[in-house]
């Protein structure tokens, strides 16, 4: 099976050739024939992808908590090119992929401009996201996470809204900070420990002093991908700009490799450093489940709503894995997997109406239900997801991270346990203005209700949000060795 | 017996999932067909449980396991069905009421376009209840537990074109939410304290930690005591207890069918079956079953003088089940837990009853629920009165002592303020509830019977109302549908209130029987001598708790008092709406304090609005206009910007080709480092 991971990684690569082969080819024809073209291999390339994926879960030993599939290629004096993945990593993925065909049906008809670049980027985006999860060398990891950030950035800033340059510099600088501090620890522990191999990192044990600095700077990296609060404010804009395809990735994958960086990096490599600084990440969390959750309240804009709710989702992400236990842990794991299918979600639930409307004012809208009942249907259900109703994927996250903190910390838990009131507040006034009352505005007289390439764009995130909120066991039976590895190291290491 | 169980337990879902589904393709018919059809059958296998657990062969206690839910380490949960007497009492009442509501709501909601939804949501709600009382562990409790909520939330605001209705349905579901923070705070306290959250593994482990502290907020607590009070605060919130009730009359936005079925007999007796579920915790929680007593006195008597000066129909027997369901809680709080689920059971049907007999008043009405616009329908109404009459006599616990025999109220409110009696020899709160019981039981009787002749008796006030309402209004159900024109030309032209059809009066009469017949039939298992064979250990008394069996020795002024007050509560009202029929609309426009004050409702919506309410807005204004923008963003990225004037300019011009720019830098940013690193690592 050598080999599995950098075919998957880049497979979209194939994609991208293929879509530049095209362009190439057909210079002069017309423009919309050939956007199509590359539709279809933009959506065929993602499907292969996916299935890879599917294939790569499959062969997967569940029981085995180390690294599979693993590739070493010496690459030049130094540096190795080393894949691999475990419990954790496999799932994003799986998710990546997952999230991939959809990202292109929901830009099928919205995007008109530049399509076969705007396709390009995607596909390369998902190499370099892949390959962040199933990078093991600190040098080609950093290859990868940077190298992200870069088609991203061009999606918001080429495809974005009005204020798409603002969004992007925003984005830019925020991102920028976090790398330089975070490549600054990468050169500092290839140089303490001789090695960029991050399976032999994560059983190197660094002076706690050392610890300290390094967690500090792999934090600031990863505290911006999150969003943590206070650096989170470049999110809410980078949603509003970004293409609806540009917000589930951002909301689906791209907050989730600051997730997964705390999982790979600070907890297993700085120990001691991490429970050093659990509180601060405590009160960072709870702050940004609260604060956040208050901001949502009062947004006018239906995106950026959402924006701010993701942040505070991620509240629960961060606390979760400073709990530093199973219950947390795989909580957090959870969370960060099925917020990606619900923020996505909600997402294009937002892009529905943008679509019809090109306008995402909540006041603008209201009494939806009225004309779009499957719509209503739809949006109730992520709703719900959001709010971590039982049932959906969403609770599943949110009580097992309360209960992880709650060992650690009972005010942490006490204070993160607002957010199913505050959450429930937002998220239902939300939908209340949107799709509730009469249909006063005479504009959405003739809206209509979802079409059926809208209907297949939902029924894999429908399906996925109700299958993982009654059976989570599929996710943890995947992540449960290597969760248990990973809490059994960090819980020796600091001696608790 | 598993295949019986699980597929009354699931049966509602798959209706639900039909109804919901492809209502619109089937057809409103087969909707309600296909959903009312499950339900007889849920109902009809619950009783069959019912009866084969406590007097058939499957006697005992029973969990089968379906599926695993969530595993974690110790923190276990299955998707499972517990069956034992305490499940199967709830299994009747949930499927029974709810069969009957389904049908009744044939004729009730006969002219609502949405019926497909409407019954796919009825029957999600009895799907969630079920799950919700058979479940084995605190994560099934929880799905059911706001599973319910949001099929409650779903047909408060089922109008939803209905402003009210909706902002209804918010308000039902963030208050529920506030007691869920304590819920979910309570799970997790009992996780970390005993390892697990399966109650059959925890409920042996409860009497070793009976008097230990636990460490919670920085605080010392007794162990039980804080498991149990955070349990509470969600039992609160379901079953609109003192300070979490302002949801329940609001609730009355949703169709009365809805009123009866989740916001009398069923949903909001949640919080009653939890605690009584966890009397093996409470037992060991004598702080927590002090405040559990002092809140459902409270709140017993605190609905009761609401009740009291309310004109809307359906918003008085609203503030009637918060009073009753303040009964059940006071009862549980001074460990009658059987003497709370009698009351829970007995309740279910003439709550039911007067709920929907309310319904078909409102029907009759043309949709009319103020009170003061009625009168003297006893004559259009005949069978809709005669079963009125019937639910006020069963929730005034009209019944003759000396002869034990009364209707359903009679037994188990009795019992309850019996209860409260024996308990309060050393116990100040129980004396407290004590009174209050009285108290409240007078003012039941009064409003209820208010109620009845405002309605009913006196003269007729709809005739001038009803024109006036004619003239532009149609005769459309409340906002559910615009305008269906004449399909009410049956009413005949005097637009004179009628019966309802034979639909919805057979519920009503299925209703009526119970509410005459279930307290006399089951006092016995339930609070007399048959208890323990009936309860079979799901419920538990510590061994100290002697109090069912002192209630029963209670003396004769005891016994009597209830009856005594209730026959008061009669009077005045006889005395204020028939002999001096006007009296009470007098004495509510002259406006008094004590009138303004529970007209108002204790002026707790305006309480709310002004602190939580305001707050909630100025706080998300405040980190949102000065916290993001102003502070993060001013000294972050705009300060930035700011700072390099170019920068600024050239963002002031913002060219989308710029973007290419800031890529490049990003790009050469990227590669510039990492060669560095290369070569310094490398060296």
């Amino acid at each position: 099976m050598t080999g599995i991971l950098s075919l998957i990684t880049f497979a979209p690569m194939i994609g991208v050739a293929a879509i530049l082969a095209l362009r190439a080819m057909s210079a002069g024809q017309d423009t919309a024939v050939v956007a199509n073209r590359a539709k279809i291999v933009a959506l065929v390339t993602s499907l292969v992808t996916l299935a890879l994926s599917i294939f790569l879960v499959s062969k997967f030993d569940a029981k085995d908590a180390g690294f599979q599939f693993v590739e070493t290629v010496t690459w030049f004096s130094g540096a190795t090119y080393r894949m691999g993945v475990d419990g954790i990593s496999i799932l994003f993925v799986l998710l990546t992929a997952f999230l991939l065909p959809i990202c292109i049906l929901a830009s099928w008809e919205s995007v008109t401009d530049r399509v076969l670049e705007y396709l390009a980027a995607f596909l390369l985006l998902e190499t370099l996201v892949i390959g962040v999860f199933c990078a093991l060398d600190l040098v080609l990891f950093y290859l990868f996470f940077e190298g992200g950030l870069v088609p991203m950035f061009l999606i918001i800033g080429i495809w974005g809204g009005k204020n798409r340059v603002y969004a992007a510099y925003k984005f830019f600088l925020y991102t920028l900070l976090g790398s330089v501090l975070m490549l600054a620890a990468i050169l500092a522990m290839a140089s303490i420990a001789k090695t960029t191999s991050i399976p032999d990192l994560m059983v190197f044990k660094f002076d706690p002093q050392v610890q300290m600095l390094l967690w500090l700077a792999f934090f600031a990296s990863f505290a911006v991908k999150m969003p943590m609060w206070p650096v989170h404010t470049w999110l809410p804009d980078a949603h509003v700009e970004a293409p609806t395809a540009g917000s589930v990735i951002l909301a689906g994958i791209l907050l989730k490799m600051g997730g997964y960086g705390f999982l790979r990096f600070l907890l297993p490599m700085f120990p001691q450093a991490s429970v050093y600084f659990t509180p601060l990440v405590f009160a960072l969390s709870v702050i940004a489940i609260i604060y956040t959750s208050l901001v949502a309240f009062r947004q006018v804009d239906i995106k950026k709503l959402i924006a701010y709710s993701s942040v505070a989702h991620m509240g629960f992400v961060t606390m979760g894995i400073f709990s530093g236990n199973a219950q947390g842990v795989q909580g957090a794991i959870f969370q960060m997997l099925s917020h990606g299918v619900i923020a996505g979600a909600l997402f294009l639930c937002v892009g529905v109406v943008y679509d019809r409307m090109h306008t995402r004012e909540i006041a603008f809208y209201g009494g939806l239900a009225n004309r779009m009942p499957w719509y209503a249907a739809i949006f109730l259900l992520f709703t719900m997801g959001n709010v971590g109703l039982p049932g959906t994927s969403g609770f599943v996250g949110e009580i097992l991270t309360m209960t992880g903190a709650y060992q650690v910390s009972t005010w942490t838990a006490l204070a993160a346990t607002t957010g199913v009131i505050l959450s429930a507040v937002y998220a239902l006034g939300l939908y209340r203005r949107v799709m509730f009352g009469e249909l006063v505005n005479p504009k959405l007289a003739a809206i209509q209700d979802l079409t059926v390439r809208e209907v297949v764009i939902f029924a894999p995130l429908i399906a996925s949000t109700l299958i993982l909120g009654v059976r989570p066991g599929l996710i943890f039976n995947l992540t449960a060795a290597s969760v248990d590895h990973l809490v059994g190291a960090y819980k020796a290491a600091v001696g608790g | 017996m598993e295949p019986i169980v699980t597929t009354l337990v699931f049966a509602p879902l798959v209706g639900a999932l039909i109804a919901g589904l492809f209502g619109r393709r089937i057809g409103d018919l087969a909707s309600q067909s296909v959903t009312t059809g499950l339900l007889l059958l849920t109902c009809g296998l619950s009783w069959m449980t019912f009866y084969q657990v406590i007097w058939g062969s499957w006697a005992g206690q029973e969990t089968f396991t379906l599926a695993p839910f969530i595993h974690i380490g110790n923190f276990i949960s299955n998707w499972s069905i517990r069956i034992d007497t305490l499940s199967a009492v709830m299994l009747v009442v949930v499927s029974s009421v709810s069969a009957l509501v389904h049908i009744y709501s044939w004729g009730y909601m006969a002219e609502d376009p949405s019926r497909p939804r409407f019954f796919a949501y009825l029957s999600l709600f009895t799907f969630a209840m079920l799950m919700l009382v058979t479940a084995a562990d605190f994560m099934q409790l929880f799905f059911g537990w706001e599973g319910v909520g949001l099929a409650s939330y779903l047909l408060i605001g089922f109008w939803f074109k209905k402003p009210s209705a909706s902002a209804a349905a918010i308000k039902a579901f963030v208050v529920n939410r506030v007691g869920d923070f304590g819920f979910a705070l309570g799970i997790m306290t009992v996780f970390w304290m005993f390892g697990t959250i399966q109650f059959a593994e925890l409920f042996p482990l409860i009497a070793a930690k009976a008097g230990t502290q636990w460490t919670f907020i920085g605080q010392s607590w007794s162990a039980i005591d804080l498991a149990c009070g955070l349990l509470f605060i969600g039992a609160m919130g379901k079953s609109a207890q003192f300070f979490l009730h302002t949801w329940l009359p609001d609730a009355m936005e949703g169709p009365t069918p809805v009123s009866a079925l989740i916001h009398a007999a069923t949903m909001v007796t949640a919080g009653v079956y939890m605690v009584c579920l966890l009397s093996p915790m409470f037992e060991y929680a004598p702080v927590t079953k002090q405040i559990v007593t002092l809140i459902g006195a409270i709140t017993a008597l605190f609905a009761a003088t609401v009740g009291l000066a309310q004109n809307d129909i359906k918003r008085v027997i609203a503030y009637s089940t918060c009073s009753q369901l303040g009964y059940m809680f006071f009862a549980a709080g001074v460990g009658a837990y059987q003497a709370a689920m009698f009351h829970l059971f007995t309740h279910a049907f003439f709550k039911a009853l007067l709920f929907l007999g309310a319904g078909s008043v409102i029907h009759g009405m043309h949709h009319e629920q103020d009170m003061r616009k009625m009168g003297g329908l006893w004559k259009y109404l005949p069978v809709t009165y005669a079963v009125m009459v019937i639910g006020t006599l069963a929730i005034t616990g009209f019944g003759i002592p000396s002869l034990h025999l009364g209707f359903a109220g009679f037994y188990s409110k009795d019992a309850i303020i019996e209860s409260a009696w024996a308990a309060s020899g050393k116990n100040g709160i129980a004396s407290f509830a004590f009174v209050v019981g009285l108290l409240a039981a007078g003012l039941t009787a009064f409003y209820s019977w208010r109620l009845a002749f405002m309605t009913f008796h006196g003269t007729a006030k709809w005739d001038s109302a009803h024109a006036d309402a004619h003239g532009h209004d149609d005769h459309a159900h409340d906002a559910g549908h615009g305008h269906d024109d004449h399909a009410h030309d049956d009413h005949g032209h005097a637009h004179k209130p009628h019966e309802s059809p034979l639909v919805m009066l057979l519920p009503l009469v299925a209703l009526a029987v119970g509410a005459i017949g279930a307290g006399y039939a089951f006092v016995e298992s339930f609070v007399g001598e048959h208890r323990n064979e009936f309860w079979r250990g799901a419920i538990f008394n510590a061994p100290t708790n002697h109090v069912l069996e002192h209630a029963h020795h209670a003396p004769e002024w005891v016994v009597m008092a209830p009856l005594v007050v209730s026959m008061t509560g009669l009077a005045v009202a006889i005395y204020v709406y028939l002999m001096n029929e006007g009296m009470g609309l007098r004495v509510a426009s002259r406006g008094g304090p004590l009138h303004t004050f529970f007209y108002n409702k204790w002026f707790f919506d305006e309480l709310y609005e002004a602190t939580f309410v305001r707050a909630t807005r100025f706080l998300g204004d405040v980190f949102w206009k000065i916290g993001d923008q102003k502070i993060i963003d001013g000294f972050g990225p705009d300060g930035v910007a700011a700072v390099s004037a170019s920068v600024g300019r050239r963002l002031s011009k913002a060219q989308s080709g710029y973007v290419y720019h800031y890529a490049f830098v990003m790009l050469l940013g990227v590669a510039g480092l990492l060669s560095y690193a290369l070569w310094a690592w490398a060296h």
